[in-house]
Formats: C-alpha cells, structure tokens, sequence
C-alpha cells in the first residue's frame, strides 16, 4: 500500500533535512548577534560602551540574555484567549524563518560525489513565495495582540496590519519593475543572470529604494516601529507578554530583518556572486564556501544599515507614515513601473 | 493508495473542516482564522494540480491582504459573541439554502460533465505554471482580462468616495 515510500531519494531526503537545520539554525544564531550589533552599536553611536561584560568583548551576552528570558516568569493574562496568546509568538517566529527556504544561500558543493545546491527549494515562483509568506507575518502580532485583552495591545496590532497593508503595495509593484528585466521569478536564475551581467541595482535604483523603505515597514523597525510605540502604547502589541513568548516576538523582528537584507541582497546586490571575482575559475567546492561568505557579508553591511537607521532617525507621526506609504511611495513605484517599461519597449530588451 | 490520493484526502478534509468550524465558532475572530486555514488547503490543491501560480496568489490576495483586512475590522469593532444577535429572517434563510443548493447543482454536475477518474497527479500538467497562464491570459482572453481590471478599478474609485470625508 505504501511502496512508494520505498521510492524517495533517500539521499536527497537527508540532503534536504540537514541543510534546513542548518538554515534555521544560522538565522537563530545571526538574529541572537544582531541583538548584540544592535546594543554595541548604539552604545558607539550615543558615544557609550554598551555590553562588554560577558565574555571577551561581551560576546556571551546574547546567550546570557537567553538564559535570562527562558528564566522569566511566565505570566498568561486571565482573560485572554489562551491558545490564540501562545499561537502569535509562535506564528510570528514560524513566517520570519519560511521565507528562509527560497533564498539561495550559495552556489552548489560538491559533497560524496554528489552536487548539493545550497537553496532548500528552487521553486518557479520564488519571489511571489518570499512576498506571500511576507504577506502572513502579520498574523502573529494581529493574533497576540487581540489575544492579549488588552487596549494597547490591540491598539499595536491594528497600527501593524494598516501598516504592513499599505507598504505591501508599494513593494509589490517596485518588485514588478524588477520582474521585468529579469524575466523570471526564480531567485537562482536571478542571481545567476546577475553573475553573468551587472547587478540589478544599476537598472533598478528607484526600485532599490522603494523595496528599501518597505522592507524597513515591513519589518516593524524604526522609523516605522509605531506598532509597538513605547512612549504612547507602553509595549505596543507584546504589553501582556513576558518571558519566552515576548523573546520569540524580539527574535522573530531580526529573523525578519536578516531575511529581508538576504532577499534585498538576492534581488539587487548579486546575491552570492563574488565581486570581481570568475567564480569558473575556481574549483566548485571552493567556489561554493566563498559565495556563501560574500553573501553573508552583503547581508551584514544591511543589517548593519538597519541599525544604523534605527538610532539615526526618529519615529515618524502615524498620518505621515500614511502619507508617505499611500501617497509618496505608490505612485513613485508606479512611475518606476511605467519608467522600467518604456525603456524596455525603446530599447528592445 | 498513491501519495496524492493520501494528499488529496488529507487537504479535503483540512478544508471541509476548517469550512464547517467557520460556521460553527460562535466568536468573528475565531471564524475568520478558520477561513484562513481554508485558504491554505485550497492552496494546497492547486498545488497538488501543479498550479503554483494560482497557490502563491490565492495565499498573497486572499489570506494575506483580504483576510487581514476582515480581522482589522473584526478587531476594530470588537464584536463579540453576545453582542451578536442571530439573523431571525427566515425568507433570508431559505434564500440562502436555495442559493447554495443552486451553486452545489452547479458544481457537481460540472464535476460529472469531466469524466475523470485520476484528477490529480504529482508533476504532471502545466496549465498553472506563471509562464502558460500569462500567455493564454494575453493571448486569448486579453479583452477579459482588461474589462475585469476597469472593472476593479471602478470599485476602488467607488471605495474612495465612499470614504472620502465631506468637505464643506
């Protein structure tokens, strides 16, 4: 009855389930040091130290943070719905880390005679994927919120789905333009074709920058963190949360931000490909360690961008981050559109 | 039993259960992430036809924005249960038996009119691949298409002015 399990690829299986595990593990591991970026690197900016205690240069300290949420007290608010309470964190943390599985991480390895691509699933609508998954993770803070029976909280959530809804529209049409040059919606075609020729960013300045401020929107970070505004909605939508399942809502915003800046880096910067370098020249494996080390440094410069935005500029008035979504950033994106369009029907791309 | 009529089981009775809990959840809230969970069975069929396309869109426009949408006004309302009272019409009651009765009509003598007795296989057919679709959409159906979207473009301009404050 079930001989067809017999079928599956033993091999790919394994393949497939090891380089998830790695995949999710590195973001874990890269949102923890983000935390830390984040905390040094405001201390420099506001001319203090920050975290140096924990360890040499206070590299310990994410973990000791860790610890210190998993010993919180966990406090569930009487008259909230229980189960909805536990599912946001959960939601929020699930939807950062799916949109993991598109991105390509590298060129192929050569592991056992067999040829490894580093992306879990090459699928046909890779960028669509990234934007629908991008669509739901809003349900975790919409859910928490309401879950939580409190003013505040829903007050944050509401503020995150009008927010996320409005700049979901702009980066859906600055993504069209780049559709249309690339011709395809498969993220590894894209970097391969940005291997061969110039990055996108030169064609898609303006898109660049459009995908840009959503992405900050998106991922609720400053100057568009109004849905958990502390100085009018004390925590915003994580008032009622404590211990892990508050840790789960602050990890999942840099899962998110590293995603993001991985998907920007696909999308504009060349994704894995290394600058200046003929990566035919170099033997696969070699090759493939080195692309997925210019990724990640890419991805780093983004993340540190993120930071740096966060304690340069100041939140924005919730009617001028309307103004701005609605009546900058949309019709900008379509003039790109039409922009991208006609120089391709002049030029005869 | 192959792996897709298993697939297939399993995502009918995610979606026809998930269906029936929206209508029986006596709180909006809870109805409205029933209905998601819908959404994402249903996607699941497409791409069990290998529709990928129809899957990823019918999560973006439908679980994604419109659902989200309808929790936004859900939330902001803060409709509860008691504050709900039953629709005690019942001409509007057997109205919507007979309408749904008419649209299951509809869709079973469909289902017979097709023959098929293998309908869905893994990897097989390419009707919902983004490339094909977009050809046939622009090739064949183009003034469809078009007359649609003026269609969608009306209703937005509706909304707008609908919504637009009385300025005096």
């Amino acid at each position: 009855m079930f001989h067809y399990l017999l079928n599956i690829d033993a091999f790919l299986l394994i393949e497939k389930l090891v380089l998830i595990a790695i995949i999710v593990g590195l973001c874990m591991v890269v949102a923890m040091y983000t935390t830390f970026a984040e905390r040094r690197v405001a201390a420099f900016i506001q001319d203090r130290l920050g975290p140096n205690r924990a360890g040499p240069f206070g590299i310990l300290q994410p973990l000791a943070d860790g610890v210190k949420l998993f010993f919180k007290e966990e406090i569930i608010p009487n008259f909230s719905s229980h189960f909805l309470f536990i599912l946001g964190p959960g939601l929020a943390m699930t939807f950062a880390l799916l949109a993991s599985a598109v991105i390509p991480w590298g060129s192929n390895l050569e592991i056992f005679g067999r040829t490894v691509p580093l992306q879990i699933a090459d699928v046909n609508i890779g960028i669509l994927y990234v934007f629908g998954v991008v669509s739901m993770g809003v349900y975790g803070i919409m859910i928490g919120s309401w879950a939580s029976n409190n003013k505040y909280s829903l007050m944050g959530g509401l503020r995150a789905a009008s927010q996320i809804i409005s700049y979901e529209l702009a980066l859906g049409i600055s993504l069209i333009a780049l559709l249309m040059i690339t011709g395809t919606l498969r993220l590894n075609e894209i970097v391969l074709q940005q291997q061969a020729g110039y990055w996108n960013i030169v064609y898609q300045p303006l898109g660049f920058f459009i995908y840009l401020i959503c992405a900050f929107a998106e991922c609720n970070r400053t100057p568009f963190d109004l849905p958990e505004a502390e100085n009018e909605l004390i925590g915003g939508y994580h008032t009622e949360y404590s211990s892990m399942k508050l840790g789960f809502y602050l990890f999942a915003e840099y899962v998110n931000m590293f995603i993001s800046s991985a998907v920007m880096v696909t999308l504009f910067f060349g994704g894995y490909d290394i600058p200046f370098v003929d990566e035919s020249t170099l033997s696969t494996n070699v090759a493939g360690i080195l692309s997925v080390l210019a990724f990640m440094i890419k991805i780093s410069l983004f993340l540190f961008f993120f930071i740096w935005v966060r304690w340069t500029v100041p939140r924005f008035r919730y009617d001028q981050l309307m103004r701005l979504g609605w009546k900058t950033l949309i019709p900008l994106a379509l003039f790109n559109m039409l922009a991208t369009g006609a120089w391709m029907l002049f030029t005869n791309k | 039993m192959q792996i897709t009529t298993l697939l297939f089981l399993l995502l009918s009775i995610m979606a026809v259960g998930a269906a029936l809990m929206v209508l029986f959840s006596k709180n909006p809230v809870h109805s409205i992430l029933w209905l998601i969970v819908v959404f994402f069975a249903i996607s699941g069929h497409y791409l069990l036809l290998n529709a990928q396309f129809l899957a990823v869109v019918n999560i973006i426009v439908y679980a994604g924005a419109i659902m989200v949408l309808f929790l936004f006004v859900v939330m902001m309302m803060n409709l509860n249960q008691e504050d709900i009272e039953p629709v005690k019409n019942y001409r509007l009651q057997i109205l919507g038996v007979l309408s749904g009765g008419v649209m299951l009509l509809i869709i079973v003598l469909a289902v017979m009119r097709l023959q098929e007795t293998q309908p869905v296989q893994l990897k097989v057919g390419d009707a919902g691949l983004i490339t094909n679709l977009g050809k046939t959409l622009f090739n064949n159906y183009v003034l469809p298409f078009e007359i649609s979207s003026v269609l969608f473009l009306s209703a937005i301009m509706g909304a707008v002015i609908i919504g637009r404050r009385e300025e005096d």
